[in-house]
C-alpha cells in the first residue's frame, strides 16, 4: 500500500508538471493590457484566434463555454461568475435586454461592425430593436437532414409534417430543446413559432406527443454524428453542421449522401451575437474582442473551423466560389421568406412552454 | 489528543458545507419566487409528469439495484475464495474503470449499443439479426448497472472476507448443504455489506440524468432529468429544490436502514 | 466424482469472472481502440494513427484541464484525508448518540444526489460571498471526499485494539507518541485507501464541479461534458487512454512487484 501511494504521488506530480509544460503557456500569464472573460458556445471558435487576439492586443483571454442558452442565462443572472462578453442567441438576447442585463455597446470601439452584412443587422432588430446591444457572430437556419440511401426518392421530406410520416418510424431524430421542438410542431400546423396562444400551444404539444413513438431519440448536436453514422434516416439539424457533414461523408468514404432541406412551411432563422453583460468588469477589452471577431480574416478563420455560416460580408467575399454558392450553408435570401426569428416570450409563457415540453417528454 | 482539536476542523467544515447548503435547499424548496412560504414546490411531486418521472426512476433504479445484487453476490463469493490476502488488488480492479471518465464510459456504451455499433457489428458478422438496443429502458438499466456495479461488489466483498472459513466448515460439518449455508450463514452475516451496497446503488441511480439522456435517447423523463432541467433551463430553483427535498426522503430512509443494519460500519466499501 | 464436480465448478466460476471483466472493460477497450482510429466516426475504424495524441498535447485547453483535474484531485484528497482521519479518531471515542448524529450527517454528501450537492454548494458560496473559482471547486471536492475517508478509516480504528494504545502509554509513552507509533500504523491501510478513493471520486466528478467552478476553469470532466453535445474530439479518447494506461501500469507494478506485507 505504501509503495502504491508513493508511486501514485510520483505519477501525479509528473503528470502535473507535464500538463503545465505541454500546451502553449496560456495559463498564468498576466496580460499587459488586462483581461477579458469570454463565455461562448462549445466548439464555437478557432482556438488559434484566441492566441492571435492575445498576441495582438496584449489582453489575456479567459475562455469559458456553455451548452445551451438556458444553461448560460442563470449563470449570468446569478452573478457568481462575471463575464465580459457573451454569445447568446436571438431570443435570449431579447430576454437579457428586457431584464436590463446588457450594456449598450460603444461602437466607436467596434469599427469593424461595418463588415457585418446589413441584412443581418436588419434581422437582428427583431430582438435588438436599435442594434444597441449586439453584434452578429454566426447565423443559420434549421432544417431537415436526410440520408439519401435510407430515404426513397419519392419520400424525400419537403415539409415539417413529413416528420410525422409513419414510414420513418424509429428513424427520426428531433432536437432536445423546447423552442426548437415546438417550432417544428407549430410551423407544421401553420402557426407562428412565437405563438403565445394556449390553444395553439396545446395543439402543438399533442402533435409532439403523437410523434413520440416514431422518434428514435431527442438529441442536440449528436444529430450530426448519428446521421453520419447511418443511425437514423431523417433528423432536424442546424444548417451550420452541413459543411462539416459534407466533409466527413467524403472523408469516411460513405456511399450515401446527407442532404439538407428547408421545409416549405418555413423555418427558424437564428442569429448568435456578441453582447456585453452590464456587470462586465472589462467592457473596453470586451469591445476590442468583438471588434477583433468582426475582422474579415478572423471571421473567415472562425468560419472554416466552426463551419457555421458567417454574417460577415468581408469574410464571405474572401471565400472560394464553391463555398459561396453552397446553398446548404448560404441559402438564398428569397427562400427564407416565411422564416422567423425566435423571440423572447416572457417568463410566464416560457413556463407554459416548459411545462408542455415536460408533458411531451413524460408521455 | 484532545477530541475537540481532532474533530474541530471536520465539524466546522460539515456545518459550513454540508448543513448550511442543505438549509439553503430547504429554504428554496419552501419558498416561491417572491420569497413567500409555500408548500407548492414540494407538493408538485404529485403532478402527473413529476409523479410519473418519480415512479419511472424508482422502477428503473430498483431493477438496476436488484441486477447489481444478483451479479455482485456470486462475484464477491468467488473473489473471496480466490483472493484471500490480495484484497487490495480486487478493489483496484473494480475502481480502475472509474478512472476513465464517467461520461466517456457511458458514451462508449453508445458506440457498443448503436444500430451500427460494435455489438451489432459482431452480430452481423456472425450472421445473426441485429438488435435495437439503444434508446430503450433496457439501455438505461444497462448503463446504471455498469456504472454502479463496483459500489455493490466492494461492500459485499469486504464483508464476506470477514467471514471466517471455520464458520462455514462448522456449518457443513453439522450437515448443512449449500443452500442452507447460503441462507443461514452467508446472508445474515453479510447483511451490513448488502445494505450498504443497496443504498450506494439505489440512491444515485434514482437521481441520475446523464444516463437517460445518452442511452435512453432523452425519451424517458426521469426525476433526475426534471430536477436538472428546473435548475438549469427552467431557472426555477424553487421547484427544483422542492423536488430535491422529496428525494431526501429516500436518503433519510437509507440512512435509517444503515443505522439499523450496519451499526458498526462493517459494510463499507473499502 | 467430487474432483470433477469441483473442476466444473471452478470452470463455471472462471467463466463468470471473465464475463464480468468483459462487461466492465468493454467500453474502456472501445475507447482505447477509438483513440487510435484515424476517423472522427465513433463506429467506423479509420486506419491507425497517433494524431489524436499529438493534438491532445498541443491543446492548451486540454492540458490545463488535465493539470487542474490532477491538482484538485490530489489536494482535495490530501486535505480530506487529514481532516477525515482526525475526525474518525475523534468520532470513534464519542458517546453513541453524538456518534450516530455525526455519522448520519457524514453520510449525506455520499447519498445525496450529485446535482443537489452541487447546487446547494453553489448557493452556499453565493450566500457566503465567495466568488466561484478554483478554490470553490477545491472546497466542494473536499466536502464530498471527507465522508469516504471517514468511512475507510473507521473500520480499521475499530479493529485496532484500544488496549495496545493504553499499554503503550502505561509503558511511558506520551499520548502523541503512542498514537503515531502504535495506532497510526494499524489504521494506515484505511487511511491510504481512503485517500485513494477520495482521489478517484474527485477525478471522476463533474456535476458538482460544473456548478461550483468559476469562469475559465475546467477540469477534464467539465471539458468533456461541454463537448458531449457537439461531438467529442477524439483527442479526449487519447487522453483517457493515457490516464488509464498510467494507472494500470501503477497497479501492475505495485501488485506484482515483490513485497512483504502481512496486512489483511
Amino acid at each position: 500500500m505504501k509503495k502504491m501511494f508513493s508511486v501514485i504521488l510520483g505519477g501525479v506530480v509528473l503528470a502535473a508538471v507535464l500538463g503545465g509544460c505541454g500546451g502553449k503557456a496560456g495559463a498564468g500569464k498576466a496580460g499587459s493590457a488586462g483581461e477579458v472573460y469570454v463565455y461562448n458556445w462549445g466548439e464555437y471558435i478557432d482556438e488559434e484566434v484566441i492566441s492571435m487576439f492575445e498576441e495582438e492586443t496584449g489582453i489575456k483571454v479567459v475562455y469559458d463555454m456553455f451548452e445551451t442558452n438556458e444553461d448560460m442565462y442563470p449563470v449570468i443572472e446569478a452573478g457568481g461568475r462575471t463575464y465580459d462578453v457573451v454569445c447568446p442567441s436571438d431570443y435570449m438576447i431579447q430576454k437579457m435586454v428586457e431584464n436590463n442585463m446588457l450594456a449598450e455597446l460603444n461602437f466607436d470601439n467596434i469599427p469593424n461592425v461595418s463588415q457585418i452584412d446589413p441584412e443581418y443587422m436588419e434581422r437582428s432588430r427583431s430582438f435588438d430593436p436599435e442594434n444597441k446591444f449586439s453584434v452578429p457572430y454566426c447565423w443559420g437556419t434549421v432544417g431537415i437532414l436526410y440520408n439519401t440511401d435510407m430515404v426513397a426518392p419519392e419520400d424525400v421530406p419537403t415539409r415539417w409534417s413529413d416528420l410525422w410520416d409513419e414510414k420513418f418510424s424509429g428513424e427520426i431524430l428531433m432536437q432536445d430543446s423546447v423552442r426548437d421542438a415546438f417550432m417544428v410542431a407549430l410551423k407544421s400546423l401553420g402557426y407562428s413559432m412565437n405563438s403565445v396562444d394556449n390553444a395553439e400551444l396545446e395543439e402543438a404539444r399533442d402533435l409532439l406527443i403523437r410523434q413520440k413513438p416514431l422518434v428514435q431519440a431527442y438529441v442536440i448536436d449528436q444529430v450530426r454524428d448519428k446521421m453520419i453514422g447511418g443511425e437514423a434516416a431523417i433528423g432536424v439539424i442546424y444548417s451550420g453542421e452541413m459543411l462539416y457533414i459534407q466533409e466527413e461523408v467524403e472523408a469516411q468514404g460513405l456511399d450515401y449522401e446527407l442532404e439538407y432541406v428547408i421545409p416549405e412551411e418555413g423555418t427558424n432563422v437564428w442569429i448568435d451575437s456578441w453582447v456585453i453583460p452590464s456587470n462586465a468588469k472589462n467592457k473596453e477589452n470586451a469591445e476590442a474582442w468583438i471588434n477583433f471577431m468582426c475582422r474579415p480574416d478572423i471571421a473567415k478563420m472562425n468560419f472554416e473551423y466552426i463551419t457555421y455560416p458567417t454574417p460577415n460580408k468581408g469574410a464571405f467575399d474572401l471565400l472560394d466560389e464553391d463555398l459561396r454558392n453552397n446553398k446548404a450553408v448560404f441559402p438564398d435570401i428569397e427562400s427564407l421568406d416565411n422564416c422567423e426569428v425566435f423571440q423572447y416570450l416572457g417568463d410566464q409563457v416560457d413556463s407554459v412552454y416548459n411545462n408542455l415540453w415536460k408533458e411531451v417528454k413524460s408521455n | 489528543m484532545s477530541k475537540k482539536l481532532l474533530s474541530g476542523p471536520y465539524l466546522i467544515w460539515m456545518a459550513g458545507f454540508t448543513v448550511i447548503p442543505l438549509i439553503l435547499i430547504l429554504y428554496y424548496g419552501l419558498t416561491d419566487r417572491s420569497g413567500a412560504f409555500t408548500m407548492a414546490n414540494v407538493v408538485s411531486i404529485a403532478t402527473a409528469e413529476h409523479a410519473k418521472a418519480l415512479w419511472l426512476s424508482m422502477g428503473l433504479s430498483l431493477v438496476s439495484t436488484v441486477i447489481c445484487l444478483v451479479l455482485a453476490y456470486p462475484l464477491a463469493m468467488i473473489l473471496r475464495k480466490r483472493n484471500v490476502g490480495k484484497g487490495s488488488f480486487v478493489v483496484f480492479i473494480f475502481i480502475l474503470p472509474m478512472w476513465m471518465n464517467f461520461l466517456l464510459r457511458t458514451l462508449a456504451w453508445q458506440t457498443l449499443l448503436e444500430r451500427n455499433g460494435v455489438i451489432n457489428g459482431i452480430l452481423t458478422a456472425l450472421r445473426l439479426p441485429t438488435q435495437s438496443l439503444i434508446n430503450t429502458p433496457g439501455a438505461i438499466i444497462l448503463g446504471m448497472v455498469y456504472n454502479f456495479l463496483p459500489f455493490m461488489v466492494l461492500p459485499i466483498y469486504n464483508v464476506l472476507c470477514k467471514i471466517d472459513d471455520n464458520t462455514i466448515y462448522a456449518a457443513q460439518d453439522l450437515g448443512a448443504d449449500f443452500w442452507q449455508t447460503l441462507f443461514r450463514i452467508w446472508f445474515p452475516l453479510s447483511l451490513p455489506g448488502v445494505i450498504s451496497g443497496i443504498t450506494m446503488v439505489f440512491v444515485p441511480a434514482l437521481t441520475t440524468f446523464v444516463i437517460s439522456n445518452l442511452l435512453g435517447g432523452s425519451k424517458i423523463l426521469l426525476i433526475g432529468n426534471v430536477i436538472e432541467q428546473e435548475f438549469t433551463r427552467g431557472s426555477n430553483w424553487h421547484l427544483g429544490s422542492g423536488l430535491s427535498l422529496v428525494l431526501m426522503v429516500f436518503i433519510l430512509a437509507s440512512m435509517a436502514l444503515i443505522a439499523k443494519y450496519d451499526k458498526n460500519g462493517e459494510g463499507t466499501a473499502f | 466424482m467430487k474432483k470433477t464436480k469441483n473442476t466444473l465448478k471452478r470452470i463455471l466460476e472462471d467463466f463468470y469472472l471473465v464475463l464480468i471483466m468483459v462487461f466492465l472493460y468493454a467500453p474502456i477497450a472501445t475507447l482505447m481502440v477509438l483513440s487510435f482510429s484515424n476517423s472522427k466516426s465513433r463506429t467506423q475504424w479509420g486506419g491507425f494513427t497517433l494524431r489524436w495524441y499529438g493534438e491532445m498535447f498541443e491543446s492548451a485547453t486540454i492540458m490545463t484541464a488535465l493539470q487542474n483535474t490532477l491538482v484538485i484531485a490530489f489536494a482535495s484528497a490530501l486535505i480530506a484525508t487529514v481532516i477525515g482521519t482526525a475526525a474518525a479518531i475523534a468520532i470513534n471515542s464519542m458517546k453513541p448518540l453524538s456518534r450516530s448524529i455525526i455519522m448520519g450527517i457524514t453520510n449525506i454528501p455520499m447519498l445525496n444526489a450529485d446535482i443537489v450537492t452541487g447546487i446547494s454548494l453553489m448557493l452556499a458560496f453565493i450566500a457566503f460571498g465567495i466568488s466561484l473559482g478554483f478554490k470553490t471547486i477545491l472546497i466542494a471536492h473536499i466536502t464530498f471526499n471527507i465522508p469516504y475517508v471517514i468511512l475507510s478509516v473507521m473500520p480499521k480504528l475499530k479493529q485496532t485494539s484500544k488496549s495496545v494504545y493504553e499499554a503503550a502509554m502505561d509503558l511511558g509513552a506520551s499520548p502523541l507518541y503512542a498514537f503515531f507509533r502504535v495506532v497510526f500504523p494499524d489504521i494506515l491501510p484505511g487511511v491510504l485507501s481512503g485517500f485513494l478513493l477520495a482521489f478517484t471520486m474527485s477525478l471522476d466528478d463533474f456535476i458538482i464541479t460544473h456548478f461550483t467552478k468559476g469562469a475559465g476553469i475546467n477540469t477534464l470532466s467539465t471539458l468533456i461534458y461541454s463537448e458531449v453535445r457537439r461531438g467529442i474530439k477524439p483527442s479526449m479518447y487519447a487522453l483517457s487512454t493515457i490516464i488509464f494506461a498510467a494507472v494500470l501500469t501503477l497497479l501492475i507494478i505495485t501488485n506484482f512487484a515483490p513485497q512483504k506485507k502481512f496486512e489483511k
